[in-house]
């Protein structure tokens, strides 16, 4: 037992597979004849294009500039013709295509001018600009951009590198801490300075002995920095499971390490943080490791945008591949096709055989063994996730907290039924979150709805207003007009008629307010002025006279 | 679909099953010890019509045969029923029993991992309430040769051999007023528990411990099934051990120990959460213990698992174990 390490529930322990490729040194991997350098990040971040098909770029050159608070630069990653901007299919399990830029190098290599950065001098918000400016994001696979991470300073008191690599058969970390380890250091302290943090924690599976002890080397006399093993057991390399070993703290649902004084980066991030800083260099290129079933399994410094296939070439894979994995084989995927570009969260492909990785075997009910239960790193039970899954009872698979399932595959690794389980947790989050977006285009829907049928009834109310006034208005009008031939015609009888006399005399009160009122208006006019209403008014009378009869056949 | 996880653990459910079936192996030969080579026909007889039964109704299911025949569910069905009938039984009620579990019990609630009753005990009840004084005639110590063994299960009935279990007798004993200890006295009493039984007792012991190292169950079924027994037997006894018998018989007597490692560990029809797997277990120990002391059955496990096996959806919800960034609130 190694002091001050915590552990985390279940967790597996597969072969590893990391001999095959872990004695081989990172070789940069050729210059391609195409590369497709995405657009688009992630779901989320895109960015815009600002080259056009035929322009020549340097190395380093940006050809995509964020648009998204998430996003960061893509650069060119050499030297070369843009050929394109095209639709290109992505290193993803659903195939789709997105936007690359296509760039056929000239071979050169050839920088842009790149001075450098000035980290001294620099500010805190200009070191995260330029990292966001070199394209720096997670390379454990995620992909969060590194600028963000690092900007969340304040209470942050350790920040911990992750070189586990708990995944089987992947080794690029464990050669980059091995080889490199002076560099992932000085990367992981200027972090350190930009988020505020005292120590260094790495945490490095103890299967890893010689990346421990280059990393020790390179820490030594520096008692901010300790280097970890912890124990090899699958997913010891997820964030919230790493924090728990390294520190004891466990990460409410929801929270990030921030939240709690601890950042995690991984420690190909710290290396590309260093080459950012230190060499002015934006991140075109990452190691990759390629193994599997293959002649020479090795690992890679390959640039992005390199299709899978001629990376494979590489490593001379074997007749009997039948397809190829991009990550690990727990929570990799099998590519779509082999001419995916690889892209930054790219670290491994494993080519695959039917030895080596045999079909499924048939899957059987459910016996509530418990084994899953036991292996789950989150503490869920993943049998009653399952049963709920299969069920589509999507509310009561939420009640059992089916969205803090990291989809580690442990559950699906120990079914001694074979059942497909993380295939079930995939489905029911699809099928929750499309519910959840129709169920939101729906309130949409009737929001619109309910404010149109509103407005349609207020317009309707006005009109009715509007029209019953301009009614009352005639009414008056046409009342005014009846008692003005009224007084004129029926001037004796009025006198008799009480009532007809109290009319006709509110009638005159009201024609003589009107015309003082009307008179009101013309008071301050010139003389000039008076002559031209009076001759308006002229012209009016005489024009009103000959349509004034219809108006009193309507209103008999 | 093919996605991750690529890799998985060479398990199976027929490994888990042949597990048991090892498991259960000790047990047998102390029984072959005890009582003569009779059980291994039973055991035979048992499997035979329970892989038959399993068979016939997967086909009438249209689901696939050789898949579901070969995981030995069946079989471990058949063995726990087996085990737990009265050995001199005739053979056509252990069939009748083993192809009830299969297909009743089993099947028509949907087959593997899909039936709420535990398939064995299940049986037993069906059992002990339609021929209950078939049911209750367990052969005394002694080596039964295969001939007589044939005649038995034949259908003869041979007084000389069988006779009341050693619970039976305890209440018998103690219904005409005598105390325990002169009861424990007698012939069917072994030093613990029933004579003869007690050995294959410690069989199932030997087989339990090999479950929880080979890691097929975990320890809180079993410790808190035979703690609950010891618990409260021993509160009686202590109250008044001249009606009540010692936790140790408790232990030693009956089906304690087969169905503290066999019966209430299966997992289909269990509580499988770690909290509710203790309010299981000791829940069958206090109903055990109640039906053997105050009910009309000399054992009472099979009612009692039958009962809290009514009641595992509600353990089961009630005692979820906090996830990982929930604890505490």
């Amino acid at each position: 037992m190694i002091a001050g390490l915590f552990t985390f529930n279940g967790g597996v322990k597969p072969d590893t597979h990391k001999n095959e490729s872990a004695h081989a040194p990172i070789r940069p991997a050729p210059i391609p004849p195409r590369l497709f350098v995405p657009l688009r990040l992630s779901a989320r971040a895109t960015t815009r294009c600002i080259v056009e098909a035929g322009q020549q770029v340097r190395k380093g050159q940006p050809i995509g500039v964020p648009d998204d608070p998430l996003s960061t630069t893509v650069h060119a990653p050499t030297s070369g013709t843009v050929l394109g901007i095209e639709l290109h299919t992505m290193a993803h399990p659903s195939g789709l295509k997105t936007r690359c830029v296509i760039i056929e190098p000239d071979g050169e290599d050839r920088w842009i001018e790149h001075p450098g950065f000035d980290a001294e001098h620099a500010s805190r918000e200009a070191t995260l600009a330029w990292l966001r400016d070199c394209g720096v994001v997670g390379l454990g696979g995620a992909t969060f951009p590194s600028h963000i991470k690092a900007s969340a300073a304040g209470r942050i008191d350790t920040l911990i590198l992750n070189g586990a690599e708990c995944e089987p058969w992947i080794t690029c970390d464990d050669r980059l801490m091995r080889e490199r380890a002076g560099n992932i250091l000085a990367g992981a302290q200027r972090l350190r300075r930009l988020i505020g943090a005292s120590r260094i924690l790495i945490g490095v599976e103890d299967n890893k002995p010689e990346a421990i002890a280059a990393l020790t080397e390179a820490a030594a006399g520096d008692t901010a920095v300790r280097v970890q093993a912890v124990p090899a057991l699958y997913p010891a390399g997820g964030e919230k499971q790493l924090i728990r070993v390294l520190t004891g703290i466990e990460i409410p649902a929801g929270k990030l390490g921030g939240d709690y004084g601890v950042q995690c980066f991984n420690v190909g991030t710290a290396y590309a943080v260093h080459r950012a800083i230190e060499h002015g260099e934006p991140l075109l290129s990452r190691v990759v490791t390629v193994t599997g079933n293959v002649a020479q399994p090795g690992n890679y410094e390959v640039l992005i945008g390199t299709p899978v296939d001629f990376l494979l070439e590489l490593a001379a894979p074997k007749t009997d591949t039948q397809r190829v994995l991009m990550g690990g084989p727990m929570m990799g995927f099998a590519l779509p096709a082999l001419d995916v570009p690889v892209v930054k969260a790219s670290n491994c492909l494993i080519a695959c055989s039917p030895t080596l990785f045999p079909p499924p075997p048939p899957e059987m009910n459910c016996i509530r063994c418990g084994a899953c239960a036991q292996a789950c790193p989150a503490d869920l039970q993943p049998f009653e996730l399952y049963w709920f899954s299969r069920a589509k009872n999507f509310g009561k698979a939420q009640e059992y907290h089916l969205f803090d399932c990291i989809e580690c595959g442990c559950c699906a690794y120990v079914c001694p039924s074979h059942i497909p389980l993380v295939d079930y947790y995939r489905f029911a989050k699809s099928e929750i979150w499309a519910r959840e977006r129709e169920k939101s285009a729906a309130d949409a829907a009737r929001d619109r709805f309910e404010f149109r049928n509103e407005r349609q009834e207020r317009e309707k109310r006005e009109k009715a207003e509007k029209l019953a006034a301009k009614a009352a208005a005639t009414k008056a009008k046409l009342a005014e007009k009846a008692a003005a031939d009224g007084t004129e015609k029926t001037d004796a009888p009025a006198s008799d008629d009480p009532k007809r006399a109290l009319i006709a005399a509110a009638l005159e009160r009201a024609k003589q307010q009107k015309t003082q009122v009307e008179a009101k208006n013309t008071d301050a006019l010139t003389p000039a002025q008076k002559a031209q209403i009076a001759a308006a008014e002229a012209r009016r009378a005489a024009a009103d006279t000959p349509p004034a009869g219809p108006d009193e056949t309507e209103n008999p | 679909m093919l996605s991750s996880p690529f890799v998985r653990q060479p398990a199976s459910v027929q490994q888990v099953m042949l597990t048991v079936l090892l498991a259960l192996l000790p047990a047998v030969a102390l029984y072959v010890w005890q009582f003569g080579p009779g059980i291994v026909l039973n055991l035979a007889i048992a499997s035979a019509s329970a892989v038959a039964a399993e068979a016939a109704v997967l086909r009438l299911r249209k689901r696939p045969v050789g898949l579901y025949v070969t995981d030995l569910s069946a079989v471990v069905t058949a063995w726990l029923i087996a085990l737990t009938f009265p050995p001199t039984l005739a053979a056509w009620v252990l069939i009748l029993a083993v192809v009830l579990a299969i297909v009743a019990v089993k099947h028509l609630y949907g087959g593997l991992g899909q039936n709420p009753f535990n398939p064995a005990m299940a049986a037993y009840c069906l059992m002990i309430v339609a021929y209950p004084s078939a049911m209750s005639q367990w052969p005394a110590a002694g080596w039964i040769d295969l001939g007589t063994h044939l005649q038995l299960i034949g259908g003869a009935s041979l007084d000389a051999i069988t006779g009341a279990t050693p619970l039976d007798a305890l209440r018998t004993g103690l219904r005409g007023d005598a105390p325990v200890e002169t009861i424990l006295a007698g012939k069917a009493f072994g030093a613990l528990g029933g004579a003869g039984w007690e050995w294959i007792g410690l069989g199932y012991l030997a087989g339990g411990a090999f479950l929880l190292w080979r890691r097929v169950i975990t320890w809180h079924l079993p410790a808190a099934f035979l703690g609950g027994l010891v618990v409260i037997s021993g509160v009686f006894w202590l109250a008044d051990s001249a009606r009540f018998a010692s936790p140790l018989f408790h232990l030693a007597s009956g089906g304690t120990l087969l169905a503290a490692f066999f019966i209430v560990t299966d997992p289909v029809s269990g509580a499988t959460t770690p909290r509710g797997k203790l309010i299981f277990a000791a829940g069958i120990a206090l109903i055990t213990y109640m039906i053997r002391n105050f009910g009309a059955y000399p054992d009472g496990i099979a009612f009692a698992v039958l009962l809290m096996n009514l009641c595992v959806p509600l353990i089961d919800m009630k005692t979820q174990p906090p996830v990982f960034g929930h604890k505490g609130r």
